[in-house]
């Protein structure tokens, strides 16, 4: 492992994604849960907590996309016409969810087809996510700086486990932030809702945790092979802690653990993923170094980065910390 | 895999196709979100609530354009990937650096605000409210910087080497960014975005006014929409005159198809009008003005102008649509700035306000700017065909090993999804501006528009920190 710029922007696109699926990963769980959170008030509320921030979470995906143009275009240009299809249904879906926010606001009779539009949207962006990422664990056959397999690789049973996966890992975050995030009846629906999303994620957990090893033999070595095989108890460990954490939140009623502790879950799946992945940026053949631009590039991309990133997060905990607190189907939007 | 002609014309077709879908929104936020600012600034320190009123009125439509455009800017940054993956691999290490600015210092920083200026006045007071405002607009105009020098650099590439990968990389940043199309291109596209926005504010106004020429709010968006057009237009025509000047200097066939030449010629004359044929190498049933092209392009009454047929017939852009395209957005240009002189005429007599034939036309050109700008799109996209780097990579070498039906299977959702959800946003802001701006919104009449604050006025009324007026 050597410190230097390619390892530094993995890291920092690594960390872009992560932050990009914790935070839309919330707000498209509420999209996903949208139809079964009751009546309209509890709609106005579910979207009322989501209205303010969903902008900035998606931008987090737009760095991820731009920056792994930026710092490893090699991977970009392999990536993006491996996944066309998913990738292509999740900009789509995005379209469909995004739009919902204002427009079911501007209308009476059309309401009912803009709270679709937001419930399918985020539903198909959310499995076309898990699909793409089951996708690239699986391996990208590359041959000449250029994506060499056929047009439906990405579509195994692998990779609609794991696109079923992240909708249930997605309504897990979703309703625990709304656990969070409201208050009377429809914290009630989220609270049983979180419960039996909080078991079929740990389900998938377990079930992905175990197929993947088995997809490649680098996998299966860094699990099983002395000494990384130390994060195979680390990693389970962890998990189970999370898992009791957001179980006992949900039991005794806590409204921010449970939330905190999916969180959790995501984080510990995410590090298995990069445990996994290292040192490949596009698995099987691909590295971080293989991949990345010139040191010229990286260089002059890190300093505006490391100025502008704790910035973004500065002012992105700002607008977090004016809307906090409870929202309910008016007071959200003053 | 080879790449047949088809999967390249749909390729070409899907990114022109979101890409103009795309560009309408920002032409119209980069605008709005300035004449936001302004607008709440004279409220703060006037203490006017009329323009507050406006400022809420705007924003709300503000909120909805902005949504069209983060989703459809969302699938802009991955189209390079999706479509143009040879590309993006060889231009990556130059442009990628200048859009990973763009996310950091414009993206998050409109998004990060957005949500305080569309929810949070009275949460956090007129004073960060104003700021956040600020932050908006400024991310719009970042935004605008970072990716017309990305375009620019694509017309006019500077400061790079090319590595045994065979990538483009960046030998000089500065003059990577500051490339000889960009400064010209920066201040043509932000003047059109303001030149949009002022005509569509000022359509709204007029329209109200045609109604009732008392109302204040349309009153205050009439005025300050035509002093706009007095002043920018003008400027917007010498802009681009000087960026026109800059093209024939760095992409001369560009321009010797924008103005359908074909011969190479001392001078040149002006074809005001007439129909280029590529296939025949000639401009038929042309209007000329003898020896003014030249003047106008080489500042010499005999100055000699490159036509068309200086370059392989493979390396020529195609004149007869940008032709077109060009003398459209000039001639809107030239019709903008006899508006501002018009009103200001009025205006001088006193009758800015009751001025129907003025309203009247002042509501024909509300959409004016928005062709304007797709025109000029299309002539300098179309014109520096069949390049994608000028002069170093060709549209056909950059585009990704797709076959056609993918292709054609995108682009056909892709028409499907904008039409059905863009067109029905077109129609939310259409009926938003319908309503006058001065009275309180029917809430019953359209839907809880708790949805971008159309409350805050009375909100900040009662609000603790709110200025007294």
């Amino acid at each position: 492992m050597v410190l230097d710029l390619p390892f530094i922007w993995a890291g920092l696109i690594a960390f872009a994604v992560l932050a990009y699926v914790v935070l839309d990963g919330f707000d498209l769980g509420v999209g996903i849960l949208f139809p079964l959170l009751g009546d309209k008030t509890s709609r106005d509320s579910a979207m009322n907590s989501v209205a303010p921030v969903w902008d900035g979470n998606e931008t987090w995906l737009v760095l991820g996309g731009g920056g792994l143009f930026a710092v490893f275009p090699l991977a970009y240009a392999v990536v993006m016409p491996a996944l066309y299809a998913p990738i292509i249904a999740m900009l789509l879906g995005l379209v469909f969810r995004g739009v919902a926010f204002e427009f079911r606001g501007r209308t009476q009779r059309a309401k009912v087809l803009w709270d679709a539009s937001f419930a399918l949207g985020s539903l198909v962006a959310a499995l076309a996510q898990g699909i793409a990422l089951g996708a690239l664990v699986q391996g990208i056959a590359v041959e000449n700086r250029a994506y060499a397999g056929g047009w439906w690789d990405w579509l195994t049973p692998f990779s609609l486990s794991t696109g079923a996966a992240l909708v249930v890992g997605y309504a897990l975050l979703g309703s625990t932030w709304l656990v969070m995030k409201t208050e009377g009846d429809i914290q009630l629906r989220a609270q049983g809702i979180a419960k039996v999303a909080g078991a079929g994620t740990l389900a998938a957990i377990a079930a992905i945790s175990l197929a993947t090893p088995f997809l490649n033999p680098a996998f299966l070595d860094r699990w099983f092979g002395w000494p990384t095989a130390i994060f195979s108890v680390i990693v389970p460990a962890l998990v189970a802690g999370c898992a009791y954490l957001l179980f006992a939140g949900l039991n005794r009623n806590a409204e921010r653990q449970p939330f905190f502790a999916a969180l959790g879950l995501f984080v510990l799946c995410y590090c298995g993923i990069g445990i996994s992945f290292y040192p490949y940026m596009v698995p099987p053949s691909v590295t971080i170094w293989d991949a990345a631009a010139p040191d010229r590039s990286l260089g002059f991309l890190i300093a505006g980065a490391l100025v502008l990133l704790p910035i973004i997060l500065a002012y992105t905990a700002y607008a977090y910390w004016v809307f906090r607190g409870k929202v309910d189907s008016e007071g959200g939007y003053h | 895999m080879s790449l047949d002609y088809d999967a390249l014309d749909l390729a070409r077709f899907q990114f022109a196709f979101t890409v103009s879908a795309h560009i309408i929104f920002p032409a119209f936020t980069i605008g709005l979100a300035s004449y936001l600012a302004v607008l709440e600034g004279v409220w703060l320190k006037t203490g006017d609530e009329g323009y507050l009123k406006v400022f809420d009125y705007w924003k709300t439509i503000f909120a909805v354009v902005f949504g069209m455009g983060v989703v459809s800017g969302i699938v802009m940054s991955y189209q390079f990937g999706t479509n143009w993956s040879v590309f993006s691999d060889k231009a990556g290490p130059v442009i990628g650096p200048l859009l990973g600015y763009e996310v950091l210092s414009a993206f998050f920083l409109e998004s990060g605000f957005l949500g305080v200026m569309l929810f949070g006045l009275k949460k956090v007071g007129p004073g960060l409210h104003f700021f956040a405002t600020l932050m908006v607009a400024v991310g719009t105009l970042f935004s605008a910087f970072w990716i017309l020098s990305v375009n620019s650099w694509m017309q006019t590439p500077a400061g790079y080497a090319i590595n045994e990968a065979g990538q483009f990389v960046p030998s000089d940043w500065w003059a990577v960014i500051f490339n000889p199309s960009f400064p010209y291109r920066m201040v043509h596209m932000v003047l059109a975005a303001y030149l949009t926005t002022a005509f569509v504010v000022g359509a709204v106004g007029a329209w109200h006014l045609l109604r009732d020429s008392t109302n204040r709010g349309a009153r205050i968006m009439f005025s300050m929409a035509m002093w706009m057009a007095l002043l920018v237009a003008p400027v917007q025509l010498v802009a681009g005159d000087m960026h026109g000047l800059d093209t024939l200097k760095h992409q001369p066939a560009k321009v010797a198809a924008m103005e359908g030449h074909y011969e190479t010629r001392k001078g040149a004359p002006l074809i005001l009008f007439g129909m280029p044929d590529d296939e025949a190498e000639v401009t038929r049933d042309a209007i000329e003005i003898p020896n003014l092209g030249s003047l106008i392009l080489t500042h010499d009454w005999n100055g000699e102008v490159k036509g068309l047929k200086a370059w392989p017939k493979d390396q020529r852009p195609p004149s007869a649509l940008i032709f077109w395209t060009f003398r459209i957005m000039v001639a809107i240009g030239f019709a903008m700035a006899g508006l501002g002189l018009w009103a200001a005429w009025a205006r001088w007599r006193g009758r800015l306000d009751v001025s129907r034939w003025l309203h009247r036309a002042a509501v024909v050109m509300g959409p004016s700017g928005f062709l304007a700008v797709l025109c000029g799109w299309i002539t300098t996209e179309v014109g520096r065909q069949p390049w994608t780097i000028y002069g170093l990579l060709t549209t056909a070498d950059s585009a990704s090993p797709l076959a056609a039906p993918a292709v054609s299977t995108s682009l056909i959702a892709f028409i499907l999804v904008y039409f059905t959800v863009f067109g029905a946003g077109t129609f939310y802001i259409l009926r938003l501006m319908a309503h006058p701006p001065d009275s309180d919104v029917d809430i019953s009449a359209i839907g809880p528009t708790r949805g971008a604050g159309i409350t805050p006025a009375l909100a900040v009324r009662r609000g603790p920190t709110g200025p007294s007026t």
